[in-house]
């Protein structure tokens, strides 16, 4: 909801550390998902992240959540979908270029980012949407991510493994934005494969 | 296409970029150089002539470092940059490859770019795009699948790693100088900087900037980039324009995204007796103040439909301080057969026969 949206923004600090604390409790979790199986969890937890951040920031359900590097306001949101900061056509007074009725997200990330403790990982450079991950649970991909950091886990993906390269502070910082762990079946997108 | 000189230069061996260059591109020469270096934009033609395309570069060229050739700009279709900049770096123009993520996915770009560095394009200026919606096919599936930022970091990925973004190799890496845009004057002004620190941290190495008709909101953006010391690290090139008339001021305000043109200058056009003469008198004062700031390493002349001024306004204003700009300079063909002077002398004189006429190339 776009009103809800721009609270979010407002509240960006303590939504932070809700979400990061949502996210912790996740990685804890690990060892319960790997016992019943990520592919199994996989859209229980969707479901619900779908829904929680639905309400909260319109998430798009990338599967690869930045929120935190984007001063909690969604990206996906961005006509553009642009994941690094505003295009060159904000309108006067902060508006959107694309969809003058609507505020910039960029501009509202930008100030939402000035109030959180880790505000500056707005300025990391952010990879591209890896588009097959729509529609999965970014919660469970941190979890594996970090779970899979402390396994030392082989990489088995030349792609995956250039974009964290390259993009290797971002992953610092959102482990989910250029992921290197094996996916479960049911997170990636058939669709989209296609 | 019989009858152009301009088809016969030889294909060369793709040449290592001398030391502490990242193309060798002569753009990139005059900059490291510190000189004051000036771009001009090039009006794409409606038209598969490559005639055009030479006709339309011909006066540019004489007075520029190098030539932009946009991507389909205000998300209007036109002959494709690729190919503008296939033709004109084959016959021995600088050129800079526009490459926009509205219209192409990660696929599309990544081996356009290669193509285009085999055809010699050593420049590239990577672009987010307009929203299709102000264009002339508002109808058009938007790609967006990159972003200026990091379509800048997957090419110098291309580059420095010799890689593709899925990880294979590329036998043959292409040297590219790298460019990004800003725009100085629009929301959010405040952040405007920092986020040119972003495109600098992602791969940037040179700067154009959309039209600047403010110049306190110029210099300000300018003063917290020195303090950033961000202007140590790329080469700023700040883009101005000629002005047609208030009328056509206020148009461009209002329907082309992200154009900040402040009330006095449109009165200023409105008094005028000749606003032509006027807009193109204004362009030329703004680059005289330009040249003043700090960090700005060079221009970027945009004449969108005025481009039969852009010759006056860029020699009036004496930025090249009677230097021979490199727009027009042939590369050498073998290296060190011959220098890179002498084969510019040819090419320049041969360019020299048409000059711009009061009509422009329209
Ligand atoms: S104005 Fe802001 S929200 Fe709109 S397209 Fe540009 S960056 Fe995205």
């Amino acid at each position: 909801m776009y009103r809800l949206r721009l609270w979010s923004v407002r509240h960006s600090r303590g939504l932070e550390r809700l979400y990061k604390w949502v996210e912790g409790t996740m990685v804890a979790l690990d060892p319960l998902f790997s016992r019943l199986g990520y592919d199994r969890v996989e859209r229980p937890i969707a479901f619900v992240e779908r829904n929680v951040k639905g309400l909260l920031f319109d998430c798009e359900m990338c599967g690869q959540c930045v929120l935190s590097s984007t001063g909690m306001s969604c990206p996906m949101n961005c006509p553009k979908q642009l994941r690094n900061g505003p295009c060159g056509g904000v309108r006067p007074g902060g508006f959107c270029e694309v969809r003058p009725w609507m505020r910039c997200v960029w501009v509202d990330a930008w100030s939402g980012a000035q109030t959180m403790r880790n505000g500056a990982w707005i300025e990391e450079v952010l990879p591209p949407v890896d588009r097959s991950l729509k529609g999965s649970s970014s919660w469970l991909r941190v979890a594996r991510e970090k779970a899979a950091a402390r396994r030392a886990a082989p990489v088995r993906s030349r792609a995956r493994a250039i974009v964290a390269r390259a993009f290797s502070g971002a992953r610092r910082n959102e482990p989910a934005s250029a992921p290197l762990a094996e996916e479960p079946t049911s997170a990636v997108n058939q669709e989209a494969q296609r | 296409m019989s009858g152009s000189s301009e088809f016969t230069h030889p294909f060369q061996a793709y040449e290592a970029p001398p030391l502490g260059h990242s193309s060798g591109s002569r753009l990139e020469r005059v900059l490291r150089q510190g000189r004051f270096a000036v771009t001009a934009e090039l009006n794409p033609p409606d038209s598969a002539n490559a005639e055009d395309v030479f006709e339309a570069a011909r006066p540019l060229a004489e007075v520029v470092d190098a030539i932009n050739a946009t991507d389909a700009s205000g998300a209007n279709c036109h002959m494709s940059s690729i190919g503008i900049c296939s033709l004109l770096t084959r016959a021995g123009y600088g050129t800079i490859y526009q490459i926009s993520c509205r219209d192409r996915n990660r696929i599309a770009i990544q081996g356009d770019v290669l193509g285009a560095a085999a055809m010699g394009v050593k420049n590239v200026l990577c672009l987010t795009g307009d929203g299709v919606g102000v264009g002339d096919q508002p109808g058009a599936k938007p790609v967006f699948d990159l972003d200026s930022i990091s379509l800048l970091r997957a090419l110098k990925t291309m580059r420095d790693e010799g890689a593709f973004l899925s990880g294979r190799k590329i036998s043959s890496p292409p040297h590219l100088f790298l460019g990004a845009a800003e725009n100085p004057c629009v929301p959010p002004l405040e952040w405007r900087p920092e986020r040119l620190r972003k495109k600098i941290e992602a791969g940037a190495e040179y700067i154009q900037t959309n039209y600047i008709f403010d110049m306190p909101v110029f210099e300000a953006f300018m003063a917290r980039v020195r303090d950033l010391g961000l202007d140590k690290k790329v080469f700023i090139l700040a883009g101005v324009g000629p002005l047609a008339s208030a009328r056509a001021a206020r148009w461009m305000r209002s329907n082309v995204p992200g154009i900040h043109i402040p009330e006095h200058v449109i009165e200023r056009l409105e008094k005028a007796e000749k606003p032509g003469e006027e807009g193109k008198r204004l362009a030329i004062e703004l680059i005289q103040q330009i040249r003043e700031i700090k960090g700005v390493a060079g221009v970027h002349v945009m004449a969108y439909r005025r481009e039969h001024q852009v010759s006056d306004i860029i020699l009036e204003s004496g930025v090249l301080k009677g230097r021979r700009p490199e727009g027009s300079r042939r590369a050498r063909t073998t290296p060190g057969a011959r220098s890179g002077r002498e084969a510019g002398d040819e090419v320049s004189s041969a360019s020299m026969e048409t000059q711009p006429s009061d009509e422009g190339v329209r």
